[in-house]
């Protein structure tokens, strides 16, 4: 089992193994999504309270997981790379950043279109979760703009991974107390994201939108670390090689 | 010949000493201190200019635009924390002591609260009367700035630490430092208005101190090992 | 088939709809572009350096 993971670890394994593994997360997620977004927009009962517009929450909430779970796996990858010094570990921090951020900016949009019809405004800044989320994006920000601060990669990736992990802790302060600081201003109505009494015709889609997006997600990851991993490696004799013989891509 | 005696040094003879330093260093150079208090005043200077100076709007808005303009003064003087002792190579001295790094961190956090945080709590009352916050909501104030302020110090060395010496280190180091720095500006400035508004004010009291604690406890460490990839 | 208009609702739920959609193509290309970029740009190096002994 160890050699199995040594061998993940090892750059030239990985950069072969993502390029293989890639379309088979690609095409079951594009599959799901495309029964999510046709049962979600066709299919799914209208809602009692917001009619036809809480099928925003298709795109939405599958969004906002994945901004966390993006933040989730930077963090941890990034102190897997700190603690055992993996560097395709802190590759993987890397390449997550940039589409955590994307799916942050996606939550955040996709939460103020959808408060307009709702609360009358575009932007709410009683709701506890779309302040946290907004919050969760300046820690993107505050990542990225420290790895391009800083020139030596190794050093970059070691002092992002601290940041990333003391953001951790922040991520679920904030939620905690935003939401304590918005039941105190009597915040809007609290956009539906659906619970345990979500009737099933509205709840399949949307579990298969998540589920979708995570498999999607991992596609474009793993896309992305395999081009992280081949820059950081681009002296290396293997990447020489490789791209010298004829089927190197 | 005589063996001299070595004592052993305690835990946290370190921390007393970097904090015994910076505490000497500051006392030169008062402007250091200073500084940050003016801006502060001047924040607070803004924003009636800015949007008028009607009593009721300064009433509302008093306990939030103190709390900000704590957070930017303090944000101010962190961006110095660890750059003297880059310039003169004390850092590297620091990172080879035989005392814990974390201690250390501490003690010059220690330094840094005394030097901006405390003097913000004591000038704060002046502050705030021309905010019109009542007499009695003023201790309030001051004792969310007390406990906030420990946190924002201990928050901040870590971000000083991430970013001492990078070029533009001033603005990342803000950017870092903002969005951990937004809960306790969130618990301070609506306990203060809580009090304010008669309502029940202590739940934010209490997590206000508990974020000091954590923050304490957790902070030093982050700050160490942030200090030596820093300085790698 | 339902009412594309979605209850008045249309502008909303089809404009996040197709900012997801624009969201996902955008990333899918910017990782290629760059995986092309980063590739060329090494192929050119090891390839000059070849030569250039």
């Amino acid at each position: 089992m160890w050699k199995w993971f040594h061998r993940l670890a090892s750059p030239p394994h990985f950069y072969r193994l993502a390029a293989v593994l890639s379309p088979w997360l690609a095409v079951p997620g594009i599959a799901l999504i495309t029964y999510g977004v046709y049962a979600g927009l066709f299919l799914a009962p209208m809602d009692y309270q917001q009619g036809d517009a809480f099928r925003i929450i298709y795109v939405h909430v599958p969004s906002a997981y994945l901004s966390m779970m993006a933040y989730m796996i930077m963090a941890i990858s990034g102190g897997i790379g700190l603690i055992w010094r993996i560097k395709l570990s802190h590759a993987v921090a890397a390449a997550a950043a940039p589409l955590g951020a994307a799916f942050t900016f996606l939550a955040l949009v996709t939460g103020s279109i959808w408060g307009r019809p709702m609360w009358g405004t575009w932007w709410e800044w009683g709701d506890p979760r779309l302040t946290s989320e907004l919050i969760l994006l300046f820690l993107y920000f505050g990542y990225m703009a420290l790895r391009s601060a800083i020139d030596d990669t190794a050093k970059a990736d070691k002092a992002s991974a601290v940041l990333a992990l003391v953001g951790i802790v922040n991520v679920v302060i904030v939620h905690f107390s935003v939401e304590w600081w918005s039941s105190l201003h009597q915040g809007q109505t609290l956009m539906k994201e659906g619970g345990p009494a979500m009737d099933p015709g509205m709840l399949y889609p949307l579990l298969a939108m998540i589920l979708g997006f995570t498999f999607l997600f991992g596609s474009l990851l793993l896309r992305r670390v395999r081009t992280e991993v081949l820059f950081r490696e681009r002296r290396t004799r293997w990447v020489r090689e490789m791209v010298l013989s004829p089927e190197g891509r | 010949m005589n063996e001299p005696e070595l004592q052993q040094p305690g835990l946290f003879s370190g921390l007393w000493a970097t904090a015994r330093r910076d505490l000497l260093l500051a006392w030169k150079r008062p402007g250091d201190v200073l500084n940050p208090l003016f801006f502060f005043a001047m924040v607070c200077t803004l924003f009636p200019l800015a949007v008028g100076p009607s009593a009721e709007q300064l009433e509302l808005s008093g306990p939030g635009v103190l709390w900000v303009a704590a957070l930017l003064a303090t944000l101010l003087s962190l961006n110095s924390l660890f750059l003297g002792d880059l310039e003169v190579i004390s850092l590297d001295q620091l990172l080879v002591s035989a005392q814990p790094l974390p201690v250390l961190a501490l003690g010059k956090t220690l330094a840094h609260w005394l030097t901006s945080g405390l003097p913000l709590v004591f000038v704060s009352p002046i502050l705030a009367m021309t905010y019109r916050m009542p007499a009695s909501v003023v201790p309030v104030m001051m004792l969310t700035l007390l406990l906030g302020t420990i946190s924002l110090s201990l928050l901040g060395s870590i971000g000083a630490a991430l970013t001492v010496g990078l070029h533009r280190g001033t603005a990342l180091l803000s950017l870092l430092i903002l969005p951990l720095a937004m809960p306790v500006l969130l618990l301070g400035a609506n306990t203060v208005s809580l009090a304010a508004g008669n309502d029940v004010y202590s739940t934010g009291i209490w997590a206000l101190a508990a974020y000091a604690i954590a923050s304490l406890s957790l902070a030093p460490y982050a700050t160490a090992a942030a200090l030596r990839i820093s300085n790698e | 088939m339902e009412n594309l208009a979605m209850g008045n609702y249309g502008v909303y739920v089809w404009s996040c709809f197709a900012l997801t959609l624009a969201v996902v193509i955008f990333s899918d290309w910017r990782a290629r572009l760059r995986h092309k970029r980063v590739y060329r740009d090494i192929e050119v190096r090891i390839k000059a350096l070849g030569d250039g002994q």
